[in-house]
């Protein structure tokens, strides 16, 4: 087999980055403004604001700091800053992100106001910049990567073009011995069987039915009507009628992969290989979940438009529809429309994603990272206390 | 001619307009897994947006609609070989 490379950063604890960053992480909605503060101040800071952390509870309370610590973990943070209001919960925090080896202070308001705390915080953060600025990117085999993969906003196009490009890229990443996670559980409604029959042992497929099962019955428990919203309004406008077509479609993306796991919301994957990860389809919340499982670049079709990016991973978007292409020309990073019109085959539109999926984890920013697209969007599974 | 539709397997009774297809259009559709001679032609009844889907055979109401040789759902009316396909004639099998 060829050997393929890229430049990443390799972190203390062996697992290796795309990126750089020096993260400020607020614990609660109260702490996002004393955070936000050390950002104005100290440049190479990147804040992640939240409105949640305060009164959760139980197995919500457990997934908010299951994503937070994630979050401070993935290798393409080099270091973080913690700001809480109060000692405990900031330190539970930074504690689990300390084990990764990667530099970590916690901070907490009380007793300090913001002001105090600003000013402690940005002394910490200018060093930690400066240090990390010194970090250099290293030749790193291509089966160290963990890619995630997610569409919105798709129409038919999505299934006939940009999903199955993802599919090549995903086959080929795994035969490299790479790893990527997928999930949106409500969006394989329809095609859970196909999924079901890829899982390779009987124990994980146990897993996902679970999993499945216990999603469907949540639908059925709110009666809800989902035509709107799974469909969404750009689904239906995009000629997809029903949920089952859209998870056809959405399969598309594993291309003809066997699945190794299933992973609970925002857990790290134990081996290498391909992955189902229990997430929301809303792509904020969904990649917010696979960052904290640990992805490090995100690839993300389109149909209709969508706009999204991610603070601390690169979102790459690709599209088929040849309307998206031109009327959202700078949110589009891979244009495969000409798989449409089958000037192009699945196959050389695969290839061509593959080579800017290289340059991206080699440095290269993403159509979302220039354009400050940072969404970082924490699922909530109940209403706190 | 060139193409207007694409569909994905032997099995569908639906195609999707890759251009937007004008009411009394005869276009033809390529199929994705078939050889490159399995084509088929279509005369559009109705116009159909780019991305919508068009019936390739009379599908009767209460009928499952095939995609991918999969089920998508089903007719809520009868439906015309050429006829526009979407929510105002199928719907969902699940929810």
């Amino acid at each position: 087999m060829e050997k393929i490379t890229f430049k990443g950063y390799v972190r203390p604890n062996g697992k290796v980055g795309v990126r750089n960053y020096v993260a400020i992480i607020p614990v609660d909605d109260i702490s996002n403004t004393a955070a936000e503060g050390v950002s104005k101040l100290v440049n190479g800071t990147i804040t992640l604001s939240h409105p949640y952390g305060r009164l959760q509870f139980g197995k919500d309370l457990e997934l908010f700091f299951k994503t937070m610590i994630g979050t401070g973990s993935n290798p393409n943070i080099a270091s973080c800053i913690v700001i809480g209001i109060e000692e405990k919960w900031t330190d539970r925090i930074a504690k689990g992100i300390a084990e990764t080896k990667k530099p970590v202070e916690a901070f907490y308001i009380e007793r300090y106001g913001d002001l105090k705390t600003i000013e402690r915080a940005s002394r910490v953060a200018q060093k930690l910049v400066q240090d990390a600025s010194e970090l250099k990117r290293e030749d790193i085999e291509i089966s160290e990567l963990v890619m995630s993969i997610k569409c919105g906003e798709s129409d038919t196009t999505s299934g006939l073009s940009a999903n199955p490009v993802v599919g090549k890229v995903v086959e080929k990443l795994l035969y490299y011995g790479g790893t990527v996670l997928f999930g949106e559980t409500s969006e394989l409604t329809g095609g859970e069987h196909i999924i079901i029959n890829r899982i390779k042992k009987e124990e994980e497929r146990k897993k996902f039915i679970e999993i499945f099962n216990e999603y469907q019955e949540f639908i059925l428990k709110e009666e809800a009507n989902l035509l709107g919203s799974q469909p969404t309004e750009g689904n239906i406008k995009g000629g997809l009628s029903t949920i089952e077509e859209k998870a056809l479609g959405n399969i598309q993306k594993i291309g003809n992969a066997t699945i190794d796991g299933v992973l609970d919301f925002a857990e790290g994957p134990p081996n290498k290989g391909l992955y189902f990860m229990n997430t929301s389809s809303a792509a904020a919340e969904a990649i917010t979940l696979f960052a904290a499982g640990g992805a490090v670049v995100h690839l993300f079709p389109t149909g209709q438009g969508n706009t999204v990016g991610n603070p601390i991973v690169p979102v790459i978007k690709i599209s088929g529809n040849p309307i998206t292409v031109n009327t959202m020309s700078e949110h589009i990073d891979v244009d495969v429309s000409r798989v449409l019109t089958l000037e192009e085959s699945l196959e050389e539109a695969g290839e061509k994603l593959w080579n800017y999926l290289l340059k991206v984890i080699s440095g290269r920013l993403t159509c979302a990272e220039v354009l400050g697209h940072r969404e970082f969007v924490l699922t909530k599974l109940f209403r706190s206390a | 001619m060139n193409h207007k539709i694409l569909i994905h397997h032997v099995k569908d009774n639906v195609g999707v307009a890759i251009q937007d297809i004008k009411m009394g259009e005869k276009v033809i559709g390529h199929y994705l897994d078939g050889k490159k001679e399995n084509i088929v032609e279509i005369e559009a009844l109705t116009d159909i947006p780019l991305g919508h889907k068009v019936a390739l055979k009379d599908i009767s109401k209460g009928e499952v609609i095939i995609k991918y040789g999969e089920i998508i759902g089903e007719a809520t009316m009868d439906i015309k070989k050429g006829q526009h396909v979407h929510v105002h004639n199928i719907k969902s099998r699940r929810w």
